[in-house]
């Protein structure tokens, strides 16, 4: 009989210890996947914040370019400086046939007449001389001083030809390849071409969007949730008015995008592609993020603060106005905040409201089409080229950069200025 | 600009009786946002009245010009589009002088209306000042209608809410409207056969054909598969997002809540796009090349991909709805349990589960429901072509990105294909409406149970 019983007690302590190493391995799971997840996108991400360079001597001769001794500066600007480019590169292989030469040239993005001419005009002096110049390097290549791209495949499922790889390895003997950090990858828009792809444009429309989201929900929202807060009779409007807001916070993102596709563009006639447009309708899906924060914060403020101001002789507006809703503040902002950060990470409804397109202009204003962050990665993430992998995770890394920003910020305000009542 | 100045005179005049030793109704401010209100307001809703109807008489006086002609309407709106045009330098097609003339009339018109326009602003809000000017010296309340006014403009922004539901319903329902004119709904709703491309390749010159579409737009397999990618998210999502709340909840002490709980939570906090990224670039090669090494015939698109990692997404919505639940299962109920010496884990399993049941159940259909409508891990990394397939292995496609593949680029309203995505969100739309309510309402009956 007692040994039944202890037998009993061991299973029972034995399933206990199943359980609670069940638990223990769901969180280590979940813990597990993140920390998976950071490493691959920063192993895959961090290159793409260097960026290979060929040094390559440059002559600037001022006849092939068309230019007197003492050219002005309008001269310089219009002046010939595709043979120079294009000689410069020649001159790595002099021997080089015909098809060997047009290797040559794709050796270096096609960027690289521009980066030749920005020398000369940087200075002048340079005419006549010869100089090293730093042209940017075809992805490819970049991809290959990276070790990202394999060299022993056979040439024909390669991007790179045997001849372009040896002329690069004399290249790297001499010293003449370089690499330096990414400046381009922050300060140029899009670009089919993935050395010289930069998150400018994207970056621009996600601010842009976001501001004008936070121009139209935080006012909106903060009004809303005063009035259902505060003033509100409890009736059947306002508890429809409630259930309404909780079902928008949980109606599925691209559900907006068809919003602001069948409403914003079709009936309003606004402008495709643009932040005005992605950011009216991100503001449309953060609206009732910030109206439940806000909510929640007014409701944190104790009755004992309203009480005693309306027994000063203060009106209902006055109270709210003076009293309870600058005590709220700091959790209106915070939730406003991780609203925010919400908006910024969504893709779906963007994508709808054509702020897929191809741009390759930094865009000025709201009204100016323009990509954002997210959308650029999606963009990024669906073409073939190898090179712009590592351009996704970085993009990514900036992205969630922000984003831990954001909520940090959050965190601060709501810890350093929320009351403590109790 | 005007509404402060009239704000500052409010308040100066508000003074100025003060000064005569009077009582002031109400506080100075409010004399001055009295004021405001009146300069602002009316001007305001002329203004707008105005923009609302300026181009619709223009037209009206411009096309006078041409009635009883017999053009057609058509025509007319033509005629004018064309003088718009040229009054704005952007016409390039042929010149008629009749054109010519409407064009400068229109330049007129317009002349005259943005004159006219500032002038009548100006006397309303000049009037509407100098009436509340009036009222403020005979001392009359100013508190009350202020408030009045801000109590309304609150009003008015606690309809946005509604107003946005109102906004999806309607861009939905016109277009699925028209799509179930072509394509009767039971097609719809039983057809086994997802291959919207076909209608975009006929000729747009020809005249709907019925029967064209008949087979085409059967949405059987992609509701199957999304509810399928979304069962295997919740495979993922439920045994670890359960178990980690029911661990935060009951056993982990404080330390380790504190930073566990964060931590779990960042990964609710990566945008969805990052995930499709890691499904596509990662996952689905990986489980490409162990089917391989297996001998299995593993898709790089395959629903498995897509779902595993959506339900790593929806772990921390679980996780941290389910253990809000358990710990507000009352105390005693744990107390009752352990004095009958239970153990701890028996305590969970018989007592504290089936009380927290229906939170848990409200978390689970919550997660169900952001699964069914999450997207771009689906774009991105379960395939594009709908196959009626229960294999976990193979790629299926989601309501979700059907709409996606269908409106991204250039979309042409009155397509049966583009209406056919907002028949898709109008599904969706539905389905989440029903699971979110559901899921709400049993999340606030459990809380009122134990309040």
């Amino acid at each position: 009989m007692n040994k039944n019983k202890e037998k009993l007690l061991a299973k029972r302590y034995s399933s206990e210890k199943r359980f609670q190493f069940l638990g223990k391995s769901a969180i280590f799971m979940a813990l597990l996947f993140l920390a998976i997840f950071i490493f691959k996108i920063f192993s895959t991400g961090y290159t793409a914040f260097q960026k290979t360079w060929l040094i390559v001597p440059v002559n600037f001769d001022a006849e092939t370019m068309y230019l007197d001794a003492n050219p002005s500066k309008e001269d310089l600007e219009d002046a010939d400086y595709f043979e120079i480019s294009l000689q410069s590169m020649f001159n790595l292989d002099k021997n080089a046939n015909e098809k060997q030469q047009n290797e040559l040239k794709k050796m270096v993005s096609y960027f690289f007449e521009r980066e030749i001419k920005q020398e000369l005009i940087n200075d002048p002096s340079l005419l006549g001389k010869t100089k090293d110049v730093y042209i940017t390097a075809s992805d490819d290549l970049d991809q290959v001083f990276k070790g990202n791209y394999p060299r022993d495949l056979p040439e024909n499922q390669r991007r790179v030809t045997d001849y372009q790889l040896k002329i690069f390895d004399q290249l790297v003997e001499q010293g003449k390849v370089e690499s330096k950090f990414n400046l381009s990858f922050f300060t140029y828009p899009d670009s089919r071409e993935a050395e010289l792809a930069g998150i400018a444009s994207s970056f621009m429309g996600s601010i842009f969007s976001i501001l004008v989201c936070l121009a139209i929900a935080f006012p909106v929202a903060v009004l809303a949730a005063i009035y259902l807060e505060e003033f509100a009779p409890k009736n059947r409007f306002t508890d429809f008015i409630e259930v309404n807001i909780n079902n928008l916070a949980a109606v599925p993102s691209i559900v907006f995008g068809l919003l602001g596709l069948g409403i914003l563009l079709a009936v309003f006639q606004l402008p495709r592609s643009t932040p005005l447009v992605g950011g009216i309708t991100l503001s449309l899906m953060t609206l009732p993020t910030i109206i439940i924060a806000c909510r929640a914060s007014l409701k944190a403020v104790p009755p004992s603060i309203r009480e005693a101001a309306l027994a000063m002789g203060a009106s209902r507006m006055q109270t709210t106005m003076h009293h309870t809703v600058p005590l709220s503040m700091p959790g209106t902002l915070s939730g406003t905040i991780i609203g925010l950060a919400q908006a910024l990470g969504e893709t779906a409804p963007l994508i709808l409201i054509g702020m897929v397109a191809f741009v390759n202009t930094i865009p000025g204003s709201p009204m100016d089409p323009a990509a954002s962050l997210p959308v650029q990665i999606y963009i990024w993430a669906e073409s073939a080229e190898r090179g712009f992998v590592e351009k996704v995770s970085a993009c990514i890394m900036v992205l969630l950069g922000f984003l831990i920003v954001m909520n940090l910020f959050a965190q601060i305000i709501r810890h350093k200025f929320e009351k403590k009542w109790s | 600009m005007l509404g402060y100045t009239s704000y500052y005179f409010g308040r100066k005049k508000a003074y100025t009786i003060q000064s005569t030793n009077k009582r002031l109704t109400a506080l100075p401010q409010f004399y001055g946002y009295y004021l405001a209100i009146w300069c602002a307001i009316p001007a305001f809703i002329i203004y707008s009245l105005w923009a609302i109807f300026e181009p619709t008489i223009v037209k009206l006086l411009i096309l006078s010009d041409y009635a009883n002609q017999g053009y057609l309407d058509d025509e007319l709106n033509l005629i004018y589009e064309k003088t718009k045009a040229l009054s704005r330098g952007q016409f390039t097609g042929e010149v008629t002088s009749l054109i010519q003339t409407s064009s400068e009339k229109y330049l007129n018109l317009r002349s005259i209306a943005q004159s006219s326009k500032v002038v009548i602003v100006l006397c309303i809000i000049i009037a509407s000042v100098a009436y509340a000017y009036k009222r403020i010296s005979s001392n009359n309340r100013t508190r009350e209608p202020v408030e009045k006014f801000f109590n309304a403009v609150l009003f008015t922004a606690s309809l946005a809410a509604i107003l946005t539901t109102v906004g999806i319903v309607f861009s939905l329902i016109f277009q699925t409207i028209d799509f179930f004119k072509v394509i009767p709904l039971f097609d719809f709703v039983f057809g086994t056969h997802w291959y919207p491309a076909k209608a975009f390749v006929r000729d747009s010159s020809e005249a709907l054909d019925p029967t064209m579409y008949s087979d085409t737009f059967g949405a059987v397999p992609i509701f199957a598969g999304t509810f399928f990618i979304a069962f295997i998210a919740m495979c993922v999502a439920i045994p670890i997002g359960l178990m980690s709340g029911i661990y935060l909840a009951e056993y982990a002490s404080y330390k380790v809540r504190q930073y566990a709980k964060p931590l779990i939570e960042i990964l609710a906090g990566i945008p969805t796009v990052v995930y499709g990224f890691f499904a596509a670039l990662t996952v689905g090669p990986f489980l490409k090349d162990i089917g391989t090494a297996m001998g299995l015939e593993v898709s790089a698109e395959s629903a498995l991909a897509a779902g595993g990692v959506m339900g790593i997404m929806i772990i921390p919505f679980i996780s941290s709805l389910s253990d809000d639940v358990i710990t507000s299962v009352p105390q005693s109920l744990r107390d009752g349990s352990y004095a009958m010496g239970a153990t701890k884990s028996e305590t969970i399993k018989k007592v504290i589960f089936p009380a927290a049941l229906p939170g848990i159940v409200g978390s689970i259909l919550l997660g169900v429901s952001r699964a069914i409508g999450e997207t771009m891990i689906v774009v991105m990394a379960s395939g594009l072509a709908a196959n009626l397939t229960l294999n976990p292995l193979e790629s299926t496609s989601t309501i979700t990105a059907q709409i996606v593949v269908i409106l991204i680029g250039d979309q042409a309203f009155g397509d049966p294909k583009t209406q056919a995505a907002f028949a898709l969100g109008m599904s969706l739309f539905i389905v989440t409406l029903c699971l979110n309510i559901v899921a709400l309402r049993v999340v606030k009956k459990y809380r009122e149970k134990y309040e």
